[in-house]
């Protein structure tokens, strides 16, 4: 399989388009600093609500059951799943209990995760992703290139073939508000028609039992005020104490995913809808083994709000499937190996480090130093190739021997300075493909230094 | 008299000995009694940042015996200073003398305005000035304010530059994008990093830079490598050969005053 | 094993270090004339608002919304509006909230408002079926202009979430800034996604009994 480096050497090889694909990223960035920097206390809140996730999780067991007993007080059936596969068969088989034949779904990670469509659609059900960005690379058959805009990664020009194809709107027409309206009315029969809605869970709350999902088009609360069941996916990370700690989160999650003040909609679910029925679904998948790690448990107090993709340099620079990861970018690139440190050894390594995901991050995740020690671990778990060690330790040997090192040094600037451009400017030389290498000067430093000290 | 031992990084010393040399001097004019311990050679940052932790242990360990005699070391990179700073705890048991040894390292610039409070440099640089932001200097080490973070600006490269006659900033679009050096990522993800790069040239020249400078020459042998692809390369030196009083080369100093002198 | 003992099990295996909640008593931000920043947010949001002194001004104003006289079918909670026998829609006699399909205009009491970010608090309490909030193609939102509160520090608790009414009853409570809307298409903003292609919002001087409205 293609690392992370191959993939994004293809993006960049479409300059223009890799140019777009950066800049409006780096809008969505642009607008997040704008509204963060009218808060005068955005650091405080970061730290605080950093605070309280790290409390969540090491009382991560105490505040499940706690979160159990009061939703099935509001009567909510509440199901545990370990994994993927056995929260697929509990969707399943609470769908096909009900007589299902039509879903709508809200934007879920966690249902992309698990691979939930496909396994619904194999039993014959017709899952229709209700968000419009989820709705377009569903309709193209392709994951969403991002937790946030999902279809970041699509003009508006392929919007309009894929929407001519499925939806009939006009051959050619690209014009967003257009295309929107064929998507509202599209999607207004589908929530009409629906036997059930599917959606995820931004927030558990250990103290009510409610859940709380946010969405700026409305399709959360459309796919669950007109269908009577209502199944909700949830991983055990996104529970907080109480409804008072709701106020940091819905404060920092719009403001740092897309620059807006808040989500249009944030809504509180405590419960079915009159005459109803309402589940959910608590998933680990993986999440209780982070749990233990010193090193990466903070990663579980993500809110996926996308401000690491939309700030990472590289992310802008190579798109979202260059991850091959459910979710990209520099959270994808902790949580990706968690799941599957073979599968996804490129991606700690898809990373310049220089920090811009842990200072924008609303809930401080130090991600990047998360990233450097994954890199360690793909090293110490033999995952990392002959290509990249060999050098190293042969350069640590040199290192360890000054000595060594400073002859070295100098037989090593010779060579460039009496080696004609064409043999320093191999095809293996992957510094001096776009880059000169610096000019060789005949003394270092050190010799420098000694002369001088004379 | 403060004791100083300078810490040189290994390419700097290979590839760039006038840095170094300009690093001894604004140290030594700063009233610093400096020394190169030669038995240094690499603080092991490329084989931590790889992911090879066990190589870079036994130069992590030299570092810090080499450096033992000193009250300071200090050294013309943020990055190298972050990573004996914030890393070495990754690598090494937290013992008193690793402690003692990262408490007494410096960034060249930190160094002036934190613990000799220079408050100004004299000299003239009329020109121009792209500074570019190094990452680990800017979030690791703090040396000025990130965009990303809500708070009072600061910028300690800044304020020792501002002082010199006839200099002035150009304005970013991107304050402190990364140029995409980081390490063997230039390699690895070759063409993910020289895009990057290009696109801070590219800031740089529509914001008027006349010299590029930075507080460590690894984002500069990046940029400047682009840059030297380019049909009109601008110069590029590192902050301590500004400071040093170094002028650039190939250029003259005009239409530099119409920056404000921020 | 069942899966949920084995998830409980495989957290409480790990020791993890002991982490105290942060006091949520902070200097949170305050606003010199919460009405002002509240429309000023609401505008930003793609919403419009306006003070007015009584609920007849509101019937007034009506008439000067887009689409508003066009309307075929109207379902408002606000009483003595001055509405056409023919257009109204009596949301109690509605069974099924598919049958909200056609509503133009739904006219909806807020409990109060937030000025740091534009979000006024609903709520299925005296509201049959929480879809009007969604399916109607405009939403109006009457709140009285002294409930505007300045962050949402403050409007947590307002909620009453943590009330025992809350927590042994269903319900559904939405903060709701502005219309629906999407960028999903190449970062354009487009109102109108799924739900209110529109919301205008009347801050109410005179108070009003909100228990008159169902």
């Amino acid at each position: 399989m293609a690392g992370h480096a191959q993939l994004a050497d293809k993006f960049v090889a479409n300059e223009e388009r890799a140019q777009w694909h950066d800049k409006s990223l780096w809008f969505v960035r642009h607008k997040r600093d704008n509204i963060s920097h009218s808060i005068p206390e955005w650091e405080t809140l970061r730290e605080t609500a950093s605070q309280v996730k790290l409390h969540t999780v090491a009382h991560l067991a105490q505040y499940l059951e706690e979160f159990e007993t009061n939703a099935k007080k509001l009567g909510v059936t509440v199901h545990w799943a370990s994994n993927a596969a056995e929260h697929n068969e509990i969707v399943l088989s609470i769908l096909q209990e009900h007589n299902v034949k039509r879903v709508v779904k809200s934007k879920s990670m966690l249902t992309e995760e698990c691979h939930l469509n496909p396994h619904l659609e194999a039993a014959g059900m017709e899952v229709v992703d209700t968000d419009l960005g989820e709705r377009i690379v569903q309709l193209r058959k392709e994951p969403p290139s991002h937790i946030v805009l999902p279809a970041i990664h699509i003009k508006k020009e392929e919007v309009g073939e894929v929407f001519h194809e499925h939806l009939g709107t006009e051959a050619g027409a690209s014009d967003p508000g257009y295309l929107t309206e064929a998507a509202r009315q599209h999607l207004r029969e589908n929530f009409l028609a629906a036997d059930a809605g599917i959606t995820g869970v931004n927030f558990g709350i250990a103290s009510t039992g409610g859940i709380v999902v946010c969405t700026n088009e409305g399709n959360a609360d459309l796919g669950t005020a007109l269908p009577n069941l209502h199944i909700a996916c949830m991983g055990i990370e996104k529970l907080i104490p109480s409804p008072d700690h709701l106020s940091l989160y819905t404060r920092l999650l719009a403001r740092s995913a897309t620059g807006q003040p808040i989500t249009t909609y944030t809504s509180h679910f405590h419960g079915p809808k009159p005459g109803g029925e309402m589940h959910i679904v608590l998933v680990d998948n993986g999440r209780s083994d982070i749990l233990g790690s010193d090193d990466f448990r903070r990663s579980l107090s993500c809110i996926r709000c996308g401000a690491c993709m939309n700030t990472c340099p590289v992310y802008r620079r190579s798109g979202g499937h260059s991850y091959q990861s459910t979710v990209p970018g520099p959270i994808g690139s902790i949580l990706g190996p968690s799941q599957n440190a073979k599968e996804h050894s490129s991606l700690p390594f898809a990373c310049s480090l220089c920090g811009s995901c842990t200072d924008v991050c609303p809930v401080k995740i130090d991600l990047h130093h998360q990233l450097l020690t994954w890199r360690k671990e793909i090293y110490v778990r033999g995952l990392l190739p002959f290509s990249k060690t060999f050098p190293m330790k042969v350069m640590s040997k040199v290192f360890q021997r000054p000595g060594l090192y400073a002859f070295g040094g100098k037989v090593a600037r010779k060579a460039l300075r009496l080696m004609p451009r064409w043999m320093i400017y191999n095809p293996l030389n992957g510094w001096g493909r776009q880059r000169d290498l610096p000019e060789a000067p005949k003394e270092s430093f050190r010799d420098l230094y000694k002369k001088r000290k004379k | 008299m403060p004791r100083v031992g300078l810490f040189i990084p290994c390419y700097i010393d290979q590839f760039y000995p006038d840095v170094g040399l300009a690093t001894l001097e604004v140290l030594e004019q700063h009233g610093c009694e400096v020394d190169y311990p030669a038995a240094q050679t690499c603080c092991g940052q490329p084989m931590a940042n790889t992911g090879c932790t066990d190589a870079a242990v036994p130069l992590a360990e030299r570092m810090i015996n080499v450096f033992a005699p000193y009250d300071y070391v200090v050294a013309p990179s943020g990055s190298c200073v972050a990573m004996v700073r914030e890393h070495y705890t990754d690598l090494l048991p937290l013992t008193n003398k690793l402690q003692e040894f990262q408490a007494k390292t410096f960034e060249l610039c930190e160094f002036l305005t934190d613990v000799l409070k220079v408050d100004s440099i004299s000299g003239s640089f009329p020109y121009k000035v792209g500074v570019h932001q190094s990452c680990h200097g800017l979030r690791e080490l703090r040396l000025a304010r990130s965009s990303e973070t809500v708070g009072d600006d600061f910028d300690k490269a800044r304020q020792l530059l501002k002082s010199l006659d006839g200099i002035s900033f150009a304005e970013l679009t991107r304050t402190d994008e990364c140029c995409g050096f980081g390490g063997t990522f230039a390699v690895h993800e070759e063409a993910v990093s020289c895009m990057m790069g290009r696109d801070r040239l590219a800031d740089h020249r529509a914001a008027g830079t006349e010299v590029l400078t930075a507080g460590d020459m690894s984002c500069l042998m990046h940029l400047n490598g682009l840059n030297q692809r380019h049909a009109q390369p601008f110069p590029v030196m590192h902050i301590a050969q500004i400071l040093a009083g170094r002028q650039p080369e190939g250029i003259t100093p005009v239409n530099s005053t119409d920056g404000s002198v921020a | 094993m069942s899966s949920r003992d084995k998830i409980l099990k495989s957290i409480n295996r790990h020791l993890v270090p002991a982490a105290p909640l942060p006091d949520m008593d902070q200097a949170w931000i305050q606003f010199d004339n919460p009405t002002e920043q509240f429309l000023t947010m609401l505008s930003a949001v793609g919403g419009r608002g306006e003070v007015v002194a009584n609920l007849q001004a509101v019937s007034a104003k009506l008439h000067e919304e887009p689409f508003y006289d066009d309307a075929k079918q109207i379902c408002s909670l606000v009483p003595n509006l001055d509405i056409s026998a023919d257009k109204q829609v009596d949301l109690n006699a509605i069974e099924d909230p598919h049958d909200l399909a056609d509503i133009d205009f739904a006219i909806v009491p807020g409990e109060f408002a937030v000025a740091e970010n534009g979000a006024i608090w609903v709520t299925d309490a005296q509201v049959k079926h929480k879809a009007l909030y969604f399916i109607a193609q405009h939403v109006v939102i009457v709140v009285h202009a002294s409930d505007i509160l300045h962050n949402m520090h403050e409007a947590y608790p307002r909620t009453g979430l943590n009330t025992e009414a809350f927590q042994q009853t269903p319900h559904f409570g939405v903060f709701i800034s502005g219309p629906s809307k999407t960028a999903d298409i190449e970062q354009s903003l487009v109102i109108g996604a799924h739900g209110a292609r529109s919301l205008r919002v009347f801050l109410v001087e005179e108070s009003f009994d909100r228990a008159q409205f169902k």
